[in-house]
């Protein structure tokens, strides 16, 4: 797999997944980006402030830790839990925020837009400009808007804009929509601070290079704590930013299989899931031809899925990429299933995972139980699971 | 000569091109208001196959896209209504789409069916030329045109670009922004048209935030098209007998005279 290291090609294409299919206003603006995160890159006091800046600001880096009460209930694989969950604002979305404020920063950009699903990138988003100073919009699913209300009340505290968008599903799909014709409009003076390894060229590889410090990090850590490398790594996917960011260190080393994780909401059979790489089909959305769930006639279907964060019905290209050479190997929990994971690691380890993260907790337990002693898993904490607890409450049938 | 070139070839007034959500509030609407704009003196209709992620379009046309989708309307039910159309109609007809439905229908396959059932040419706002060239394989060997589109913030480079890759003419996006009726235009324009102008000769037609004759007219000195979309289905929520389309269409008519 040496050759992934130079993947996307100059036009955005990890072989025939990715691309820049947008309006032709924001074409330029995608060329500017692209110029200046290039320029970014090799200059070394951009990489110094982001390094700083996620050692004192953020909180890097995060803890590898042996799950070890977690690995005897399984009885089998060694699990390690990478932890997200202890970054400034509970998830992992501020490596990337931090990286894009900074370059927005850089690109004298004072305005910043988001999407946000389950809250925690518009958090993320909104953390960064009350720190950096720049203006900050977050477009969020009406629907999300309620079941989040907590994120979206931070969000406001930090000094942000939060804008419900009512179109369409409600949900995180079109909070992108608004949020791209917010760019188009105001191309000139934004910069679209988007989420995940989605969206057209230059984001996919863009937000990848900034989260993969998650792997970085965790390649280190596992090597010093075990003296090897895993033998499974296993991450949430929705967008995929997250299991890009531990994937991606670790894609040289053949040995290490990935799994991502989605999420089959009622159940994939049911149609009401936000799986795209195990129920999907190739299609192009928000920019990036990559795996999509659609309908017959190349409608874009709604998702459910009881993580707002994972109900997106697209993936990152470079996902669908590594499906498509076998990398990856891609599963869905349910949601049923998830909550159950969620609960096994609150009483197993005294750590409350989100409900996203708590999707790769189900199925890690599933596999370890499998696996011989010497076997070592790594699972991403993507995040906190704080965020949930309204929703965790009516799932579990409590009155508080 | 395609349909559409033909149009710009007479040269005999400025080019009125209406866009119109197919199945928007009814295929039945659709059926007769687009004999009602040819009879009205429009030269070029727009017929838009609904997406679930107009992404390029304002309220509006997200609106009428939403309600056609409700009611079932597909990308073959829109090659059907083009092909009832046809029979009543001699004027051009133009998709206007997103990537995705084309992409699911399959290049190939869409193409050769617009072409049989009459459909003139394709215009795919989330398709710049870069990633259109798979799509252009089918468009030339079918006789489609292609219509690309350019915006206010493109670079030079671009300009030149979108040019020699369009045809029948090309799309001059007025104002960086969606579409929706608008009461201003931008006065950077005429600098917008002109500065294309150099680079072409190919027919240039503005779209975007046009929804009055005023506004008609002032292009019309400028550009050989143009193109009236989120106003008209305005006015079909405000009337449904299309008294208020035919009237709005005749007065934009009499200005590009």
């Amino acid at each position: 797999m040496r050759e992934d290291k130079q993947l996307p090609d100059s036009h955005g294409y990890f072989e025939q997944f990715g691309g820049k299919f947008v309006p032709e206003t924001l074409m330029p603006a995608l060329g500017e980006l692209e110029e200046a995160y290039q320029e970014a890159k090799r200059d070394s006091s951009f990489w110094v402030e982001f390094h700083s800046l996620s050692r004192d600001y953020t909180g890097r880096p995060t803890p590898l830790y042996f799950a070890e009460r977690l690995t005897k209930y399984c009885g089998g694989a060694q699990i390690f839990i990478k932890r997200e969950d202890l970054l400034h604002t509970g998830a992992h979305k501020i490596n990337n925020a931090l990286g894009q404020g900074l370059l927005a920063r850089r690109m004298k950009k004072r305005r910043i837009i988001a999407e946000t699903g389950a809250g925690q990138h518009g958090v993320a988003t909104a953390t960064i400009c009350a720190k950096l100073g720049l203006d900050c919009i977050v477009y969020m699913g009406e629907e999300d808007v309620q079941r989040q209300a907590l994120n979206v009340f931070r969000m406001k505290l930090l000094g942000a804009e939060v804008r419900p968008v009512s179109s369409g599903t409600r949900t995180l799909k079109d909070a992108i929509n608004e949020a791209i014709r917010d760019w188009v409009t105001n191309v000139r003076n934004t910069y679209y601070l988007l989420g995940s390894v989605v969206g057209p060229h230059p984001y996919p590889v863009m937000v990848r290079d900034f989260q993969s410090i998650i792997g970085k990090e965790a390649r280190e850590q596992i090597l010093t704590q075990c003296g090897r490398l895993p033998d499974y790594i296993i991450a949430c996917v929705g967008g995929g930013s997250n299991s890009i960011g531990i994937f991606h260190p670790f894609v040289n080393d053949k040995d290490v299989k990935f799994i991502g994780v989605e999420a089959a909401g009622k159940g994939i059979r049911t149609g009401k899931h936000a799986a795209s790489l195990v129920a999907g089909t190739v299609g192009v959305l928000h920019g990036t031809k990559s795996y999509v769930l659609q309908d017959d006639a190349g409608q874009i279907l709604g998702t459910r899925s009881i993580s707002a964060g994972l109900d997106y019905p697209g993936v990152g290209p470079e996902h669908s990429y590594y499906k498509s050479t076998g990398r990856a190997t891609y599963v869905a929990v349910d949601d049923k299933e998830a909550l159950k994971a969620f609960q096994l690691l609150c009483q197993a380890e005294g750590i409350v995972p989100a409900l996203e993260p708590a999707h790769a907790i189900s199925y890690a337990v599933k596999i370890a139980s499998s696996l011989d002693k010497e076997q070592i898993i790594v699972v991403n904490l993507s995040g906190h699971g704080d965020k949930d607890m309204d929703i965790i409450v009516k799932a579990l049938g409590v009155k508080l | 000569m395609s349909r559409i070139a033909s149009v710009f070839a007479q040269k005999k007034h400025t080019a009125l091109i209406p866009y119109i959500t197919v199945g928007y509030p009814s295929i039945e609407t659709t059926l007769k208001i687009v004999p009602l704009l040819a009879s009205s003196g429009c030269d070029i209709v727009e017929l838009g196959v609904p997406f679930s992620d107009p992404l390029a379009d304002g309220a509006t046309i997200q609106r009428a896209s939403y309600e056609a989708l409700r009611q079932g309307v597909t990308p073959k039910v829109c090659l059907e209504v083009a092909q009832e159309l046809r029979r009543q109609v001699e004027i051009p007809l133009v998709f206007m789409t997103y990537y995705n439905p084309v992409l699911k229908f399959g290049l190939e396959q869409f193409c050769s069916k617009c072409t049989e059932v009459g459909v003139d040419g394709l215009i795919i706002p989330d398709l710049p030329p870069e990633e259109g060239q798979e799509l252009e394989q089918s468009t030339k060997k079918h006789g489609l045109d292609i219509i690309y589109l350019l915006s206010p913030a493109s670079t030079e480079e671009r300009i030149s670009l979108v040019t020699s890759r369009s045809s029948g003419f090309i799309y001059l996006v007025s104002l960086t922004g969606v579409t929706g009726a608008r009461a201003k235009l931008p006065q950077e324009l005429e600098g917008f048209v002109a500065r294309v102008r150099e680079r072409t000769e190919k027919p240039l037609c503005v779209g975007f935030g046009v929804s009055t004759p005023e506004q008609a007219r002032r292009i019309a000195n400028v550009a050989d098209g143009v193109i009236v979309g989120s106003r008209i289905i305005q006015l079909l929520d405000e009337d449904k007998s299309l008294k208020n389309v035919r009237f709005f269409t005749k007065s934009l008519r009499e200005a590009l005279l």
